[in-house]
Order: C-alpha cells, then structure tokens, then sequence
C-alpha cells in the first residue's frame, strides 16, 4: 500500500499540520518507505487472534462520582498563550 | 577527597549516612562536572539552585539520622516528565517554556525519598528516536569514542541525555522512559545499566506521553545495585494512572547477590538476525556461559514473531501517538503561531513546534487509523502484538525463567551517520528491544564488553510480568564476570 500526494495532504490535514507544496514528495516518499516496511505484517495469519486490548490483565479501575478536584483556574491557564477572563483566547472559528 | 561523581549510588548512599561528606557537597561535585561538560549537551536545564536547597534539606534529615532511601542522592531526570515549576519541554519546540503546576508520580516519588534534582536531561523529541538526534535542543554528544578516532557519536535515545549523564559523571543515577527501547538502547551504546519494568509497575502520570500502550519508566544507573534502588522509589501504585498495578513494591536491592541456580535462561532463535556483527553474537555466547557458571541451564526457545514486532510497533506507536499529541495545538500551552482563523492556527503552530521525525509518525498514525485502512493497519498490529505477547507466554509457561539476548544489532554510531535518506534504517536499532513493549514485559540492558573499536556493547535480559527481582539477580551475576566499563574523559 503506498500513498499518492493527494493522500499526504488529506493525512496532514486530518492531523492539522501544515505542510507546504514543496514538502509533499519528500514526505510521499518517506511515508511510502515506513508502508512498505509494515507491509510484511500482511503475511502473518491472524485468523481467530483478538486484537491486544490490555497490555497487562486487569480490570478497568473506577472511583467514586464525587468532586474530588478543582477551582484551580489560575494555575490550569497558567502557560496559555492568550487569557481573557478564565478563558482562553483563540482567533476566530470559523465554520 | 574522592572525586565524589566516580562514586556508585549505592556507595554515595552509605557514605553520606556516614556523614563522610554532605548531600550539598555531593551536589556541587556533580554541578562542576555538568558546567565541565557542557559540550555533550546532555543536560538541556540545570537547575543549580533548586539542587542546593534539596541538597540542604537532605543534610538536616542526615545529621538527624532520618534519612529518607534516597537523602542526598544527585540525580537527573529526563525532560518527559513534569517537573513543578521546572520547564518541561519533551525536547520540542512546541512546548516552548512550558512550566509544569504538578509534578510527575514517578519524579514525586524520588523527592519523596530525599533525592537531589540536578537538571532535566536531553531526549529525542517526545521520546521518539534511537538517537537522541531528534531533539530540539540537538544531538547529545556520547562521552564515549571509538578507540582512535574523535568522531563525535550518538549516546542512542530516547533517553540519550540520561545515559550520557549517567555514564559521564554527570549524576548518580537519572529517570528515563522506554516505549520502543528508550532507556536499554541507550544504556547499552554507553555501558550503564537500564530497565524497562513491567508495564503498569510504574506511574505514567506526569509522563509527557507518547504511546500509552508502551511507555513506561525506569532507572538508568552504572551498576545493577543502583538501578535497584532507584526502581524501589519510583515504582508503585497510582490512583492518577488506571493503569499502574496495586502490587506492593520488593525492596529491589535484595535481589542482588541472590542465587541463581536452577533458574532457566531461555536463548531465542530468532534473536540471531542476518548482518548481526559477529561480536555481539560472540558476547551473547559468552554471558549464556557466564550464567550457566552460576548455576543456571540454558536452554534453547524459539519467539516465532519476532520479525513482525518492529512493523506491528511502528503501526502501534504511531497511532498512539497521534492521538497523543492531538493536545499540542496552540491553544492552552506552549508555541502558538497565529493563523487567520482557529484551524489555520493548529496547522501553523503544529507545522513550527514538531520536528520531521514527529510529524512522520503523527502522520503515519493518522493515516493507519484513519477510515478505510483501520482494519488492514491498526487492527491487524493489534492482533499480531497479541500473537507477539503468546510467544512469550508460551516461553514463560515452559519453565523459563528469563530470555538472555542482545540489547542492540550494533555498538553507538556517528552523529549524522543514520537515517539520514531512508526513516526505516534507524528503527532497525530497536529491533530486540521493540518487542518486550509490546508484550508489557521487564526487560534489563547490562554492560557485557566492549566492541574491538573500544565502545560498549550490552546484553539483555526479558523477565516474566513483574519478574524485576529474578532480573536484577541474573543482571548482577552477569555484571560481576563482565566488570563495569567507564568512557575516556574527552570533555
């Protein structure tokens, strides 16, 4: 399975990184060599074989519904960028 | 006096309880040695002053004869984990001057045991390289050179900071994480020792994650004692993490010295690749013999998938990791570079604040979840690493009780000599430390020799699920007949 231009462009837009026109061959290239290397995975028979879910067997742990954590505002927006008001301030969505 | 950053941990440890000299002394050796050896660049922040007033503390708990496990004890830290009010950067940009309100669990526990924090360690970017070249900080230089030759080269990664810092002096011992070979890789290209513990024996919370599935914690030291001591700190349960196991920590140092007679040593097949060098094959033979002398049986196994788990894990780690570092757009933390609306500011922030080899595997991850190819890519790695796990189980199941092979195909290489046209050459490196990730194993790097070019070559060993102790035994044993190996000082 390899990957055409128009491929690396949706990924990187699916992955909201920019990639600029003179960047897409080298990328296409690069991506198509890792694909080509995963590739051998298609040999391997895995009729019957349940995908790993849990690296070590346990239980999903659960606590309590109770609040337990918070009115920390100032130090959550501590290194944002752009504040207003306990907000965080970005441009504009457009939609 | 003795130069007091040649010292063991262990050894610091009894001598500062003796009061033979002061944690803050201790302290000053090792800010000495890091201004002298700037030009590794292992350190990318040294924090000096916060390393005094722990180093303080540390010296009214020791007059007191209250010391903690680890009082005093200078160490490093790799710049994955979130240290409060410490910059934190996973050696990229995009974090920019990021300043942590919380600390890590692992980091916690060490300070919770008296330790001393000298620095945050240099990493390839978000864990992601074999090289420490990734970094946006550049490459750490190894303190290590081919005999002859001045050639600067790779200390390995991610953690290169660490084991460079480890093997030159720089502290007594650091914390690292290993997803794919992280912290054996680079203990291996520098003669120190490292583990990988089981998944879930240590906390990821506070871990800058990369691929959740995969990361864990672990020691870096330059004996098998050390890395013992400092995993009976970091390990244990943690509410914040779901997935850290509620098993009650050994006290890992008494497994040192522990017989290992009668245990089964387990030799994969599999594990002889093509191209391998002959030394390493050589080493491999030997420290089977050395553990067969202490009493062990070696015994011919066989992995039947080893050579699907580098592909399986460069489809799992990828994908992890894409999701992963969803979270870096600009918004709340770190590098924002404007666009003309919101989505044009992700792309632009994203594109400036990751490096090449980080944005390859967000794509490459991306790309194998997204619709139509989830089945063929993700799903299918998915179900292959549950073969890779069974593989092992099976071992495990037949009495065996530790898997003996190499850490790595090779000895360090040069700075800029790999992975330059073809991304795959380079994550050939992890090819024997890959699969213990994937199957959530222990796994331990201990110096066995050094190369015919004078650099340092480590072997491996892979234990049961929570099987650390019998690990550090069998690594003991096998350090005592291989002797411990220090780089010539060129810094």
């Amino acid at each position: 399975m390899s990957v055409d231009a128009d491929t690396v462009r949706r990924i990187a837009q699916l992955a909201r990184i920019a990639v600029a026109d003179d960047e897409v061959e080298h990328l296409r290239e690069e991506l198509n060599a890792i694909l080509a290397f995963v590739e051998q995975l298609s040999e391997v028979n895995v009729d019957g074989v349940e995908p790993m879910t849990s690296v070590i067997p346990m239980q999903m742990k659960k606590r309590a519904d109770v609040v337990s954590d918070g009115g920390i505002a100032d130090e959550v927006l501590k290194n944002a960028p752009a504040v207003e008001d306990h907000f965080f301030a970005v441009p504009k969505v457009v939609e | 006096m003795t130069d007091l950053t040649s010292l063991t941990l262990a050894d610091a440890r009894d001598r500062l309880r003796r009061r033979e000299f002061s944690a803050a002394e201790l302290a000053d050796a090792h800010l000495a040695a890091m201004e002298k050896a700037r030009a590794l660049n292992a350190y990318v922040l040294e924090t000096p002053d916060r390393a005094s007033a722990m180093a303080q503390a540390a010296d009214a708990r020791l007059k007191a004869g209250d010391a903690r496990p680890l009082e005093g004890l200078a160490l490093g830290v790799k710049d994955t984990f979130a240290t409060k009010d410490v910059r934190t950067t996973a050696g990229s940009r995009i974090l920019d001057d990021f300043l942590p309100s919380y600390e890590s669990t692992v980091s916690a526990n060490l300070w919770r045991d008296g330790a001393v924090m000298l620095g945050k360690l240099n990493n390839d970017e978000f864990a992601m390289g074999s090289s420490n070249e990734t970094s946006f900080f550049g490459p750490t230089i190894s303190p290590w050179r081919r005999k002859g030759a001045n050639t600067p080269l790779v200390p390995g990664g991610s953690s290169g900071g660490s084991a460079a810092g480890v093997a030159a002096g720089l502290c007594l011992g650091a914390i690292g994480t290993d997803t794919g070979g992280s912290i054996r890789q680079p203990a291996a290209f520098t003669g120190i020792v490292g583990i990988k513990p089981t998944y879930g024996r240590c906390s990821r919370w506070g871990i800058v994650a990369f691929a959740s599935s995969l990361d864990q914690a672990g020691p870096l030291a330059r004996t098998v004692r050390d890395a013992a001591i400092l995993l009976t700190s970091m390990a244990g349960h943690d509410a914040k993490d779901t997935t850290s196991v509620d098993r009650p920590v050994p006290d890992y140092e008494a497994a040192i010295g522990k017989s290992i007679k009668g245990m089964k040593i387990g030799i994969p097949k599999e594990y002889r690749v093509e191209g391998m060098a002959t030394e390493i094959e050589k080493l491999w033979e030997r420290a089977a013999q050395w553990l067969k002398a202490a009493g062990a049986e070696i015994v011919p196994v066989s992995l039947p998938h080893t050579k699907y788990a580098l592909p399986a894990y460069y489809i799992v780690a990828p994908a992890e990791a894409s999701s992963n570092l969803a979270r870096y757009d600009g918004v709340r933390y770190g590098l924002r570079v404007p666009g003309r609306d919101v989505a044009d500011m992700y792309e632009n922030t994203r594109a400036a604040g990751f490096g090449k080899e980080v944005r390859r595997r967000i794509m490459i991850g991306t790309y194998v979840l997204s619709a139509g190819y989830y089945d063929a890519y993700y799903l299918r790695a998915q179900k292959v690493r549950t073969l890779i796990k069974r593989d092992f189980e099976e071992v495990f199941a037949a009495g065996v009780d530790a898997i003996l092979a190499p850490a790595t195909p090779s000895a360090a290489f040069g700075i800029a000599e790999k992975g330059g046209g073809d991304p795959v050459e380079m994550y050939l490196n992890d090819v024997f430390t890959v699969p213990v990730n994937l199957a959530g194993l222990p796994g331990i790097s201990v110096p066995g020799g050094l190369s015919a070019d004078g650099l340092p070559l480590g072997l491996q060993l892979i234990g049961r699920p929570f099987g650390e102790e019998t690990l550090f035994s069998l690594a003991h044993v096998m350090e005592q007949a291989a002797g411990h190996f220090s780089p010539q000082r060129w810094w």
